[in-house]
Formats: C-alpha cells, structure tokens, sequence
C-alpha cells in the first residue's frame, strides 16, 4: 500500500473530469487524474460521429477527435496534472479524508487530496428477460470499446434494444466496422433520438420497431438468436412476436449517474428522474455539499459531452479558487452563458427542469483554506 | 481473428492493438494485440463463454467492458477472479476459463 498525496484528486478522466483538471492546473494547482480505464477519454474515444452543441464545445467535430484536443490540453499542462489509468477509486473513507484506489488487479494505493472533483460518468442500464446472461447480450459501451476503441468486431448479426441516442449512433458504428445490424426495437411509440441518427440508418435498410421489445435471448452456451414482441400501449405483449437471427443483443436501454463516491462523501443527493438518478445537490460552482467534493459531467446527470465539458472547467476553476490559487473568477460567469446557451429551447428543456431541483443558492459552511 | 480491417472514419492506427504476441487460453494456443484487454484478445480469436457461475453453471462473457460487472473473471497465470475486460494481455498469459468462484492462495501477512 503506497501513499499519494495531491492538492486536487479527478475522479475519472473523461470530457469532464479532463476539462477540469486543466482548468484546475492552469490557476497553479497540482492535479492527479485517476482513471480506470486503460487510456483517458471516457466515452469520447469511442465516438466517430460529429457533435452537436455549439463552436466553443467543438460542434461539428467527431467525438474522438474532441477527445485527442482535450488530451493535448493535458499534455500542455506538464507536471501539473498527473495521470493513472487502469486505477480505480474504490471508496472514500470521510473519517480520515481518505480515497482508496485499486492499481490493476491486486495493488492498492490510499490518496490524501484537499479537494476532489468526482467526474465518474454513468453507467449502463440493464432490463431483465430469460437469458439475458447469455455472453453475446453486451452493453452499448461494450461493443463501442470492442469495435471503435481495440478494432474487434463484435459479432456477425446485431439485434438493438433502444432508440434514443446511443442505440442509434451505435447502430450506425456497427455497420461502419461492417457488422449487420438486424433491427431496432424500441418499446416507446416514437424515437427518443435525434432525427438525423433515425435516418442516417433508416437510409440504409434498417428496420426501427417501435413498441416492440426483447422477449428473450436464444442459444445454449452464447447468443443465438433472439425473440421479439409488439407491445400495447400499456406495454404489455400483443402476443404478436418473431425471431430475429443475431449473435449479439446490444442493450442501449439508457444510463445513470455513477455517483458511489459523492455517496460515500455525505453529499446530499436527490432522486431526479430529468437527470436520470440519483444526483448530489451542488450549487453554481458545481459544489457540492459536502465542502470538499466538487462535480461535473454525467456524474451530476446524464447530459452531453458539451455539457459535461463547461461543468468540469467550472468545477476544476472553482475548487482551484477554494484553494485559494489565482483563479480568475470572472470566467465563471462565461461558463454559466455557454451551459444557458447549450441548455436553451426546446431540447434543453428536461434538463433544465431537473437542475432546477438540484441547484441551490450555496452553501453555508464554505471553509476556505 | 475477427478484427475490423477497414473503416470509413478511423484510421487503422487509431485502434489500440499494439505488437503482436502470443498467449494460451484452455491450453490452445492464440494470438492477440499486447496492452489491448485479455477479453478483446478472446473476442477477436471467437471466444465468448469466459466463466461458469458457481451454482447454476450458467456462462458469462464480455457485458460492461469497464471493469465493474464480474462477468469476465478468468484465472489468469493461476489467479482467479481477475477482470480480463481492464486487464492487458501480455506475451505468454496463461488464461483459463473460470469455474465457479475459484480459489486463491492466501499469502500470509507478515508484520511491516
Ligand atoms: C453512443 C454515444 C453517443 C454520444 N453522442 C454525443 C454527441 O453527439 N454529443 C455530445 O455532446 N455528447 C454525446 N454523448 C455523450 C457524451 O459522450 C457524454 O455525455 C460525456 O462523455 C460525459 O462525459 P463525462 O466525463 O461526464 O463521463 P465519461 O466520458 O463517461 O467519463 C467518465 C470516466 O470516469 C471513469 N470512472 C468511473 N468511475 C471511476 C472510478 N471509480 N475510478 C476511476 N475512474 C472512474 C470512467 O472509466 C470514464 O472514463 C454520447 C454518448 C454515447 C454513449
Ligand atoms: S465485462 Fe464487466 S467487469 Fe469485465
């Protein structure tokens, strides 16, 4: 067990957690980015589609690109931000300050910091149906790292639970590595994605069936096939079902925050269902309430990258300032412009219901070191 | 070995495969990229069941690919549990297929 200490800890090294460290090392703080992952980038890296938001967040640009600028940002910052991948924080130990990280399989660190900025993403949901612990039924992020990051196909034939977002860019992925991809069902009456997604695989042949979900997974030892089923409007089986012939079942049933740590640290959290989970309270620095632990990203809801990339360089401004490093303040309110402007009109609308319920006007106990 | 071998946006160089080395997996000897996960190494040679679970033998394989599900424990040079989706294969592994929960020697503790 070795001992590190830093002035501030980033709890993973995606758009947030690597525009916060920057931000941070660039008011003069000491920065140590811990990330489980074997490479930085977060969900970035596996991204090849051009992103949305505005010209300040890199619209136009593809994901993996976006992800290689921030990376030089890090690089340009020198001996101010340190970086461990294949390094996960386990727990947060309130009672002496103190962070564990597991180092690959079996080696263990404690980390002393004077600030965390927990940037930890979200993880994957699952839905229950027989079989769905077959190998074959992967998570989108899995056959995104499997194909976009280590140049594996995933299979031969896919079968994609969900039309939002992610089962639609993934989709398209797929037939880019040259997999098929056998159908979309999506359980809703319409698609929660973009329309330009929709249609970008729509063009080349691939069926979106909606109210129409997984009844379970065929095969013996891995994926052999799958059933599907139309739903009522109450979605309950129609009784109307077919086979689909696939080797693998993508689930893109959505995300949640990834939030154990901020749990572990007292912060005050709340159940908000336009931010997808359970998410810490934080106030307009992306503090939370606990004094030491500040946030960003999809850890405090799941948004966008753009999103996730304003909130780290508030966060990592603010927690240098709390530290009472040279940060220049006044940028704050120029963030808050660029988040009111990513959030505006129709599409920011749940987003910004569910931040008005987490927001508040700060925090009493602010200890300044 | 099932690799993608072009593509439309990414150059093939972006892929993180680096040299190429050989490992074992059930005694049969396969090849894989060095630094790329162990997991990714049995996908691209076709295999899919990585362990059984201890009581109803059912078998799992590749789910989150992030290191935080347990489904791709393998015993790895003779140790169990080991998550092969975050863990980089290297030149000679012996990997193996899990069954159940698998057993570890517990090394004693000596005083520091
Ligand atoms: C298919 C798909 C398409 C998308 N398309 C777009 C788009 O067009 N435009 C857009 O703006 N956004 C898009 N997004 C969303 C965008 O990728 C995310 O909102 C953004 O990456 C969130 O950044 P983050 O830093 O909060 O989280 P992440 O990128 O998920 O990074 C979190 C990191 O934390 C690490 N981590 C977690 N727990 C720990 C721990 N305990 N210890 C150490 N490390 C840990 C993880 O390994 C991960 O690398 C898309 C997402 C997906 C999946
Ligand atoms: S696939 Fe989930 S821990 Fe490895």
């Amino acid at each position: 067990m070795t001992d590190i200490s830093t002035d501030i800890l980033v709890v993973g090294g995606g758009a947030a957690g690597l525009s916060a460290a920057s931000e941070a090392a660039s008011c003069g703080a000491r920065v140590l980015v811990v990330e489980s992952d074997l490479q930085l980038g977060g969900q970035l890296v596996k991204q090849t589609h051009k992103f949305f938001g505005s010209k300040d967040e890199y619209a136009g640009t593809r994901g993996y690109k976006i992800a290689g600028i921030l990376l030089d940002e890090i690089e340009e910052c020198g001996r101010g931000v340190e970086v461990l991948t294949n390094a996960t924080v386990t727990g947060y130990y309130a009672e002496d300050k103190t962070f564990t990280v597991m180092r690959g399989e079996d080696s263990y660190s404690r980390i002393k910091a004077r600030r965390a900025i927990i940037a930890t993403g979200a993880s994957e949901r699952l839905i229950p149906f027989p079989n769905n612990d077959l190998p074959g039924v992967y998570g989108a992020g899995a056959v995104q790292t499997l194909m976009n990051v280590y140049g594996v196909t995933p299979g031969r034939r896919v079968l994609m639970v969900g039309a939002g977002n992610i089962g639609l860019i993934v989709s398209y992925q797929l037939m880019q590595a040259g997999v098929e991809v056998a159908a979309v069902v999506e359980a809703m009456p319409r698609i929660g994605g973009y329309w330009v997604h929709a249609a970008k695989i729509r063009r080349l042949g691939v069926p979106i069936l909606l109210k129409h979900s997984i009844k379970e997974a065929l095969g013996g030892r891995v994926v052999e096939g799958a059933v599907i089923t139309e739903l009522d409007d109450k979605f309950n089986p129609t009784g109307q079902e077919r086979s689909v012939d696939c080797d693998v079942i993508c689930l893109a049933v959505g995300l949640s925050p990834t939030t154990e740590i901020l749990s572990h640290a007292g912060c005050k959290m709340r159940y908000v269902p336009e931010l997808c989970g359970s998410v810490a309270e934080r106030d307009r620095t992306m503090r939370t309430s606990n004094p030491d632990f500040w946030s960003a990203g999809d850890a405090m809801g799941i948004e966008e990258a753009s999103a996730a990339m304003v909130e780290g360089r508030i966060a990592g401004l603010c927690a240098a300032n709390s530290l009472g490093l040279p940060a220049k303040m006044e940028k704050l309110d120029e963030y808050w412009a660029r988040l009111d402007h990513l959030r505006a009109g129709e599409v920011g609308e749940k987003i910004r219901s569910g931040i008005v319920k987490v927001s508040r006007g700060g925090w009493e106990a602010c200890c300044n070191e | 070995m099932e690799l993608i071998a072009e593509h439309p946006v990414l150059d093939l160089s972006y892929f993180k495969r680096g040299e190429k080395v050989e490992f074992t997996f059930d005694g049969a000897s396969m090849e894989g990229f060095e630094g790329a996960p162990i997991a990714a190494a049995l996908h691209a040679n076709g295999v899919r069941v990585y362990r059984e679970t201890p009581n109803m033998r059912r078998p799992r394989g590749f789910f989150c690919a992030i290191g935080k599900c347990s489904s791709c424990f393998m015993v790895v040079d003779g140790v169990p549990n080991v998550r092969t989706c975050v863990t980089p294969l290297e030149a000679g592994m012996k990997v193996e297929t899990q069954h159940g929960r698998g057993h570890a020697r517990i090394a004693p503790i000596l005083p520091e």
